[in-house]
């Protein structure tokens, strides 16, 4: 057990200090969208020092650098500790462009990468369907080709950006006699190709997170592809892992305990403080205990990144299932502590905190639900983790 | 950066695990609950193998390793459920003893000449029908729920926090059968005992607390993950309806469930190990909240496997319910979940 990050890193840490110091006020002021000037020029002063895009290679426009999961980690603390801005980082960065490095043609690379990664070009992820959302690969969304174009017809769902995006990168079905999970590909196109049409999809939360995206005979250059026609399971599939865990990082969820402490210090219940209240403050203990929990859980994940020698599958396929729940539960005594207030929203003078403790609560079911549900979870972490059977499919158990 | 067990304590937990797996099978926890068999062949052979003095230093004839290396040892116990003084005499009292500068038994405990047991209720939670008077060279009164019913001899609290060594022939002693048969429990009653001052500093013995429940944080955590892994196993071999239980989803989650609890357990006990020896302003807090984490993800895991074992689970045939007990027992000993959870929130001063 070794928590010291050694000189290199403690160097390297006075190097982006450094940075925040001179650049911080360049940073895009609150509630200025990715098309803004100052956004696309603050992605581009990041870029060139490093701190974003950071082992993308230089002849796709990143920065270069051979991947250094500490020095990423301590990136985030640093520009977390002084509150600045990380940059724009939509799906197209988190998601497309590690898809394009591994799977994408020479020309794939370059066209779309350096725009992606500047803020130039925002993508939107059309995966989910109304039919298929945890059996995703039975997505019905169809192209067909006709000369050298694919002619697509179906809808998408929960698509976040797509009100914003340019582009799209699409799961749709190209052979639809093959097995479901090779009869998929993975398409790349525009969002103003005529025969598209996006919907704001209004959730609990009052705000239009998602959208539904359909299409009717859109057209789309049968190049633009990535992969082979079939293979877009698996293209999409080397990179879902990833979304799982960043949904609910620990250090976030002990950022808003903290919140919730300050509130219990503030809030008052027939002139008692509510961190005076034993029952209050067992339960604030109890969520602390479980964050700390999932907090010494990461830095084992991060570790095992260094050393590759440790084994923490199941140390990192929990991590989406038990952060869901336990920042739901966090922003959920946020309310309770606020009594009455706790059912304030919108413009509703007595609201506190800007209403983040009801809309976070609400958001976290949502990703309860979302980037694969709990239940979804549950089946992975048995089967995969625990090694237990899968589900026999019901003609097998009749026969 | 390495967050994780070195290679030597990897070897120490093979080999605690391996010595274990021939000298403690559940037989012995059987022997033991009908009285027919005692803990002192298995804690000889762990004695052999160093663990008895394992925190102490090299200079009084121990190991001389650190609590993270106990914590790991701790976990191999806990998924055997092992009998014997571990906590007391090699944790708390060592640890105490250490701490305090009184290095007179520390040569006893680590040969396994002397067994020395811990009376610290006093400290962590008075009851009203129980008192022990200090008069200069002896105590008077009783202690309750002293742990190691074959000690040698005791390090009792008073109510301020002062610790005394007490041999065994100078007080009486009762066992009190508690639910779990591998630790052993007494009440202890002194009568003018002599008994020898080793020291009045309250941070001493709140130091060994926490070593305590940072060691049953990690007994929790090995029992725990046996519960699970029996659950597994035992899904995966019954068959109900023409298939393993294991394949019926409602089975699989409750496994998952367990599994997802109990896994970021792993990396915050070796935490609280860790944190005795390198990040010490943190180890009493780190310490509290681990084993309270514990008692409830403990409880859960308990609970669930038992269930996952169907009517089985309940039997004494498969013995399931000793690890239930051990889980349990943890659970209450040195402060419930509550009282550790308030001592938490005092140790961060919420309330100032």
């Amino acid at each position: 057990m070794d928590l010291s990050y050694g000189q290199e890193y403690e160097t390297f840490r006075s190097e982006v200090k450094g940075f925040l110091d001179q650049y911080a006020d360049r940073q895009p002021k609150a509630g200025s969208g990715p098309r803004s000037d100052t956004t696309k020029e603050w992605q581009k002063l990041l870029i060139e020092h490093g701190y974003h895009s950071r082992t993308i290679p230089k002849e796709y426009g990143g920065y270069g650098a051979t991947p250094d999961i500490l020095k990423s980690r301590i990136i985030a603390e640093e520009f977390s500790n002084a509150q600045v801005n990380t940059g724009f980082s939509g799906q197209g960065i988190s998601m497309l462009t590690p898809v394009l490095l591994e799977m994408g043609t020479e020309e794939q690379k370059q066209t779309f990468i350096k725009p992606t990664i500047e803020a130039d070009m925002i993508w939107c992820q059309g995966y989910s369907e109304p039919g298929a959302g945890s059996d995703l690969a039975s997505l019905t969304t169809k192209a067909e080709l006709d000369g050298d174009e694919w002619v697509i017809n179906g809808q998408k769902i929960w698509t976040s950006t797509a009100h914003l995006a340019d582009w799209i990168f699409c799961l749709v079905r190209t052979e639809p006699e093959a097995p479901k999970h090779q009869g998929i590909s993975f398409l790349l196109f525009r969002m103003d190709t005529p025969g598209i049409e996006v919907r704001p999809l209004v959730d609990m939360t009052g705000t239009a997170n998602f959208n539904e995206v359909f299409f009717t005979d859109v057209r789309v250059p049968k190049h633009q592809i990535v992969g082979q026609r079939g293979q877009g399971w698996q293209v999409a599939n080397a990179i879902l892992g990833h979304e799982r865990g960043s949904l609910a990082p620990p250090d976030a969820a002990m950022s808003r305990l903290n919140g919730v402490i300050k509130l219990m210090r503030e809030e008052t219940i027939n002139g008692e403080r509510v961190i005076d209240n034993p029952v209050f403050r067992d339960r604030l203990m109890k969520l602390q205990g479980r964050v700390l929990a999932m907090q010494y859980n990461d830095m084992r994940l991060l570790s095992a990144n260094i050393n590759k020698n440790q084994d923490v599958r199941l140390a990192g396929m929990i991590v989406k299932l038990l952060g869901t729940e336990l920042r739901h539960e966090i922003e959920c005594l946020g309310i309770d502590v606020m009594g009455e207030i706790g059912i304030s929203y919108g413009d509703n003078p007595y609201l506190k905190g800007n209403g983040s403790w009801q809309y976070q609560y609400m958001y976290y079911l949502g990703l309860i639900i979302g980037g694969g549900t709990s239940q979804i979870q549950k089946n992975i972490i048995s089967e995969r983790g625990l090694g237990m059977p899968k589900e026999p499919k019901f003609a097998a158990s009749e026969a | 950066m390495e967050f994780g067990l070195s290679q030597d304590q990897i070897l120490l937990q093979d080999s605690v695990k391996k010595f274990l797996a021939t000298e403690a099978p559940l037989d012995l926890v059987r022997g033991i609950a009908a009285k027919e068999q005692t803990d002192s062949a298995v804690w000889q052979g762990l004695i052999d193998l160093g663990i008895a003095g394992l925190l102490i230093p090299e200079a009084q004839g121990g190991v001389g390793l650190g609590m993270l290396d106990a914590v790991v040892v701790a976990e191999a116990l806990g998924y055997a459920i092992c009998p014997g003084p571990y906590l007391s005499s090699a944790i708390m009292a060592a640890r105490y003893l250490t701490d305090a500068g009184a290095s007179e038994l520390l040569p006893g405990i680590a040969a396994g000449t002397s067994r020395v047991g811990v009376a610290f209720a006093a400290a962590t939670g008075t009851r009203s029908d129980t008192n022990i008077e200090a008069n200069g060279t002896t105590l008077s009164g009783s202690s309750l729920f002293a742990l190691d019913a074959d000690a040698d001899g005791y390090l009792v609290a008073t109510k301020d926090k002062h610790v005394y060594y007490v041999e065994a022939d100078a007080l009486a002693r009762r066992a009190l059968t508690t639910i779990d048969c591998t630790r052993t429990i007494c009440e202890l009653t002194f009568d003018q005992s002599a008994a020898s001052l080793i020291s009045d500093d309250a941070s001493v013995l709140d130091s060994a607390l926490y070593a305590g429940r940072a060691i049953q944080a990690a007994d929790t955590l090995g029992a725990s993950q046996c519960m699970l892994d029996q659950a597994v196993s035992y899904s995966l071999d019954r068959k109900q309806f023409n298939r393993a239980i294991g394949s019926f989803q409602a089975v699989k989650h409750m496994c998952a469930e367990m599994a997802s609890q109990l896994e970021p357990c792993r990396a915050f006990v070796w935490f609280a190990g860790h944190a005795f020896d390198d990040a010490p302003d943190e180890a009493g807090l780190t310490a509290c909240h681990a084993k309270a984490h514990l008692a409830e993800v403990g409880q859960f895991v308990a609970k669930t496997s038992t269930e996952v074992h169907g009517g089985m689970g309940f039997t004494d045939l498969v013995g399931l319910h000793y690890w239930f007990k051990r889980v349990g027992f943890n659970r209450q000993l040195l402060g419930s979940p509550e009282a550790v959870r308030e001592e938490a929130a005092n140790l961060q001063a919420l309330c100032v």
